[in-house]
């Protein structure tokens, strides 16, 4: 299992240097002077030029900057913001939890409302339950994510008064940010109040989130769970006796869960982009929002920054999910 | 009484092209302590009979008969819960494929002390023993270590031998052995056919033998029952069967033997194929292929012709060996 | 089961070109998903509507009309039949603007497609057919391109070549090539395997020819069900990218552009946010509907 978790880092490391390598050129590549846009001036006199050229170190060959930019990297620097001053990578794990709260409970919900509705699609295929929930899915997974939110929020928030229209949790509460998980440090402030409040401001981001990742999850369920359900051993079950229930979610379940996984590991790339939208609708405070200002802001630093960190979670789940997949097929492990 | 008794069994599957007929008007007994040969070509339709009587024929399958009982009770009518208390149990079935019939994500001996457990066949502590100890029965070596294997770490041969000692597991007094043989090498396959036939004989349980080949139900079946495109045509105690088949079909099959056709300058065939959905014939479904038909079999379908224990459906049953011209 | 013609893809021979009685099979199989029908009949209707958007829509995408801020739908309190589906904050039609917004639509999804698609199949076949040190950078170039969040790409491209339809085309092209390249590689090379383009090869042909006439006609299935839910895909990351401002840029009559010309008055006039919303949906609807009745039609397996 180590071997397997080694060779597949060794598969990531050229990705990942060139994945470096597009981010360093990023800088170079956005409209306007490089010194420019990095000391986020214009029109700036010759000698102030000059000094920054040197400051920035762009008056070395391309080579060595870019050498120094991955030493730099190594040493966790990542630059820092035009517009605050702030290291981009402090910024980014500040802003990063929100992010990922909203990320997660996105994928729950799309794993336990979607999974079972695929297994049961499944089970009674052909029946008009099948044919609803594949056309609910299909529908979901088509939706514009902007839209879909807005829609949302004019329907529950706005005509219906349910739930708040925008940010992490009223502004009556101060909650001190132990985890940057606002649900657990609500918890942890034992502020009753405080985590209703952080729960429903939750509720519509995630539900809008979660849409298209609950359709492909429960289009795949059933579709993996038909194969499954075809397969000899599953005759051999019914064979022994077993009842439906056991026969599906012990014998057919586990297996259908391989290819499964995999799409949901696959569709963390996707929540991102999807987040990127939820976030500025919602003002949701993480790091698709910070992403979008830093675009309408020129803040240049960030965005390279930003991708790259992004970039490198995506890798890095893709291998978790490698992993996962080696757990839960006995035939890769060995 | 017999054990397992089915009188004109149909099932019949909807197709984009109409409805199919696998198994068309059966007859089947059998007795305790008996072993029954099955043969026929792919499509003869052996292996959905016993699964009807499983009750495993997958949706959209529909299964009727006039008579289909086990013990007395009648299988037709048990509700889903009844069936499962009998199904694994009293009734077990060994498939063909071993690679693909176990799940591959648990060990084999969870997956046996699945069957006791569900069956309650013994007590929880007595599980592992009992695995343990079927796994001697059938022969697995080092059946300890063998206890937390996953089936694609087992040969095709172990696997199959794992297959059985699953079916055998809740003392079955009904095994359907569905071509246990035919994926598996030609050296093992005498091993588990002889597995069987011991293990048949130690516990007296009736074997339903499934097979296309002839060669096989010679050695080891008391009867057999020779089926064509979903009809049984014949049905004849073994010994009896190779001296003097009775149905044209059977004749022929005997003479596609290796063994049988010692003398000739070629292996004499059947010419023709076996009938699909859309070219059945009107009358007896063996006509097209047949060497001694006339415009009565192809108008008319044959009933079953002889004594009860030596019948054939055909007009004009064989009366004495047929010799092939040379 | 037995003789009848298999789908078009499975073809034997060198050219897979159908015949009349395949294209029937096609066909019966298509139809019968009502969805799929469902969703063809919608890109129709799309088609028509972009087609003759200048003599259908009742008014100019760009007209404002300085009297008429925000007017509501004809069948709520305030609209009028002039403009059946109100109109935005500055006076302009909503409905011609949906209708300028078809054409938009259908183009952006061509284009975007069509370089995809062209680039990709070429990438992929090289990659299949030169193996070795090429198959692995063209591989690794994708793997690359798939690290990054679609949208994220994007954006970033967009950010290096400036906002505008144009560069968010290209943008979106480049996020959807892997997918492309990938499919092809995969076919092609399954079909490199069979005997029949060895037999080719022996006959003498050029990898050229080999690459164009005798392989990419028999990969032409999965890509074209592929290149048809890319359409879905290219009009809803468009849209995404209008809504950010970074893809088409105002007075265009663009789905998402519009989305965010919304923003502001969504909550007193949900119509400017509605109906463009709701235009995104059906059509993307309509593409993965015909997409996946494609799919399930043309792959065998499937079958009864």
């Amino acid at each position: 299992m180590l071997r397997y978790l080694l060779r597949r880092i060794g598969m990531i490391v050229p990705t990942f240097v060139a994945v470096t390598f597009l981010s360093f050129m990023l800088i170079r590549l956005v409209p306007g002077d490089p010194i420019e846009v990095r000391a986020g001036e214009h029109g700036v006199p010759p000698e102030r030029l000059a000094e920054f050229r040197h400051q920035f170190g762009l008056d070395q060959p391309l080579w060595k900057q870019f050498l120094d930019y991955e030493a730099q990297l190594l040493h966790g620097d990542l630059g820092t913001s035009i517009v605050t001053q702030d290291s981009v990578l402090h910024a980014f794990f500040q802003l990063f939890p929100a992010t990922i709260e909203l990320s997660v409970c996105a994928i729950l919900f799309a794993v336990l409302v979607g999974m079972p509705l695929g297994v049961i699609a499944a089970v009674k295929r052909g029946s008009g339950f099948d044919y609803g929930l594949m056309g609910i899915s299909v529908t979901g997974a088509s939706m514009p994510i902007p839209w879909w939110g807005l829609m949302m929020i004019l329907i529950f928030s706005v005509a219906f008064g349910w739930t708040p229209v925008s940010g992490r949790i009223s502004d009556a509460y101060f909650i001190e940010p132990v985890t940057g998980f606002m649900l657990i440090d609500c918890w942890w402030s034992d502020d009753a109040g405080a985590c209703t409040s952080a729960a429903s401001h939750l509720i519509l981001p995630t539900i809008v989130l979660g849409t298209i990742p609950l359709a492909v999850v429960a289009r795949m369920t059933r579709s993996a769970m038909l194969e499954v359900l075809s397969e000899d051993y599953i005759r051999t079950a019914r064979a022994k006796g077993l009842g439906g229930a056991r026969v599906v979610v012990v014998h057919a379940l586990r297996n259908a869960l391989i290819p499964v996984v995999t799409v949901i590991g696959l569709q963390v790339g996707s929540l991102l982009s999807g987040a990127i939208l939820t976030e500025t609708i919602f003002s949701w405070p993480g790091v698709g929002h910070w992403l979008i200002e830093s675009i309408q802001r020129r803040d240049y630093p960030v965005l390279q920054g930003g991708t790259l960190l992004i970039a490198t979670l995506v890798m890095l789940v893709n291998l978790g999910v490698d992993m996962t997949y080696g757990f839960l097929n006995p035939r890769i492990r060995r | 009484m017999p054990l397992l008794e089915i009188r004109n069994l149909s099932v019949e599957f909807p197709t984009a092209r109409g409805v199919f007929r696998a198994v068309d008007g059966l007859e089947m007994t059998l007795d305790t302590g008996e072993i029954l040969g099955v043969v026929g070509e792919s499509g003869s339709g052996k292996s959905v009979t016993m699964l009807a009587v499983m009750g495993l024929i997958p949706y959209p399958g529909r299964v009727r008969a006039d008579v289909m009982r086990f013990d007395g009770a009648d299988l037709l009518g048990l509700s889903p819960r009844q069936r499962r208390a009998l199904v694994g149990k009293d009734i077990a079935m060994v498939f063909q494929e071993p690679m693909t019939s176990l799940n591959p994500c648990y060990t084999v001996g969870w997956q046996i002390g699945e069957s006791l457990r569900a069956h309650n066949a013994v007590p929880k502590s007595e599980v592992r023993g009992r695995v343990i100890d079927l796994f001697r029965q059938v022969g697995i070596p080092a059946p300890e270590t063998r206890l937390r294997a996953f089936p694609h770490q087992l040969s095709g041969g172990m696997n199959q031998r794992v297959m059985i000692a699953m079916a055998i597991s809740c003392n079955p007094r009904l095994l359907i052995a569905d071509e246990p043989t035919t994926a598996l090498d030609v050296t093992i396959q005498k091993q588990i056919l002889d597995l069987l036939i011991s293990l048949q004989r130690e516990r007296g349980m009736a074997l339903a033998l499934i097979t296309h080949d002839m060669g096989v139900v010679a050695e080891t079946a008391h009867r057999v029952q020779v089926m064509y495109a979903g009809q049984m045509v014949e049905e004849q105690r073994t010994d009896a069967l190779f001296a003097g088949p009775r149905h044209p079909y059977t004749a022929a099959l005997l003479d596609a033997l290796p063994e049988r056709a010692v003398g000739h300058a070629r292996l004499p065939t059947i010419p023709g194929t076996v009938p699909g959905i859309d070219d059945r014939p009107a009358g007896c479904l063996f006509n097209p292929r047949c060497r001694f038909a006339t415009e009565r079999c192809v108008a008319e379908a044959p009933p079953l012709a002889g004594a009860a224990g030596a019948r054939a459906r055909c007009h004009y049953p064989l009366a004495a060996p047929v010799a092939v011209p040379a | 089961m037995s003789s009848t013609a298999s789908a078009p893809v499975q073809a034997t021979g060198a050219a897979a070109r159908p015949m009349p009685g395949t294209l029937r099979l096609f066909w019966r199989s298509f139809a019968e998903n009502r969805g799929a029908v469902l969703g063809l009949a919608i890109t129709l209707v799309l088609i028509v509507l972009a087609l003759l958007a200048d003599v259908v829509a009742p008014h100019s995408p760009i007209e404002q009309f300085r009297d008429y801020f925000l007017t509501p739908p004809v069948w709520e309190q305030g609209g009028t039949a002039r403009f059946l589906l109100g109109t935005d904050d500055v006076g302009r039609d909503v409905l011609s603007r949906l209708i300028f917004g078809a054409r938009l639509s259908l183009l952006i999804g061509i284009a975007v497609v069509a370089l995809s698609l062209a680039v990709g199949t070429v990438l992929g076949l090289l990659a299949a057919f030169a193996g070795g040190f090429v198959d692995v950078a063209i591989m690794r170039m994708m793997d690359i391109v798939l690290v990054f969040p679609s949208l994220l790409l994007a954006i970033v491209i967009v950010a290096i070549l400036g906002p505008g339809l144009f560069n968010a085309m290209i943008a979106v092209a480049i996020v959807t090539l892997p997918s492309y390249t990938r499919l092809t590689r995969a076919a092609a090379l399954s079909e490199l395997a069979r005997d029949y383009v060895t037999a080719t090869r022996c006959a003498g042909a050029g990898p050229l020819r080999l690459m164009f006439n005798t392989v990419l006609p028999n990969c032409v299935a999965p890509l074209i069900v592929q290149a048809t839910l890319g359409f879905a895909t290219a009009i809803l990351d468009a849209a995404a990218l209008g809504f950010l401002g970074l893809g088409a840029q105002p007075p265009t009559p663009e789905w998402g552009t519009m989305l965010a010309g919304a923003l502001q008055f969504y909550q007193r006039a949900w119509w400017v946010l509605a109906f463009p919303g709701l235009a995104i949906l059906l059509t993307v609807l309509a593409f993965n509907l015909f997409g996946d009745g494609l799919r399930d039609a043309l792959d065998p397996k499937l079958r009864r």
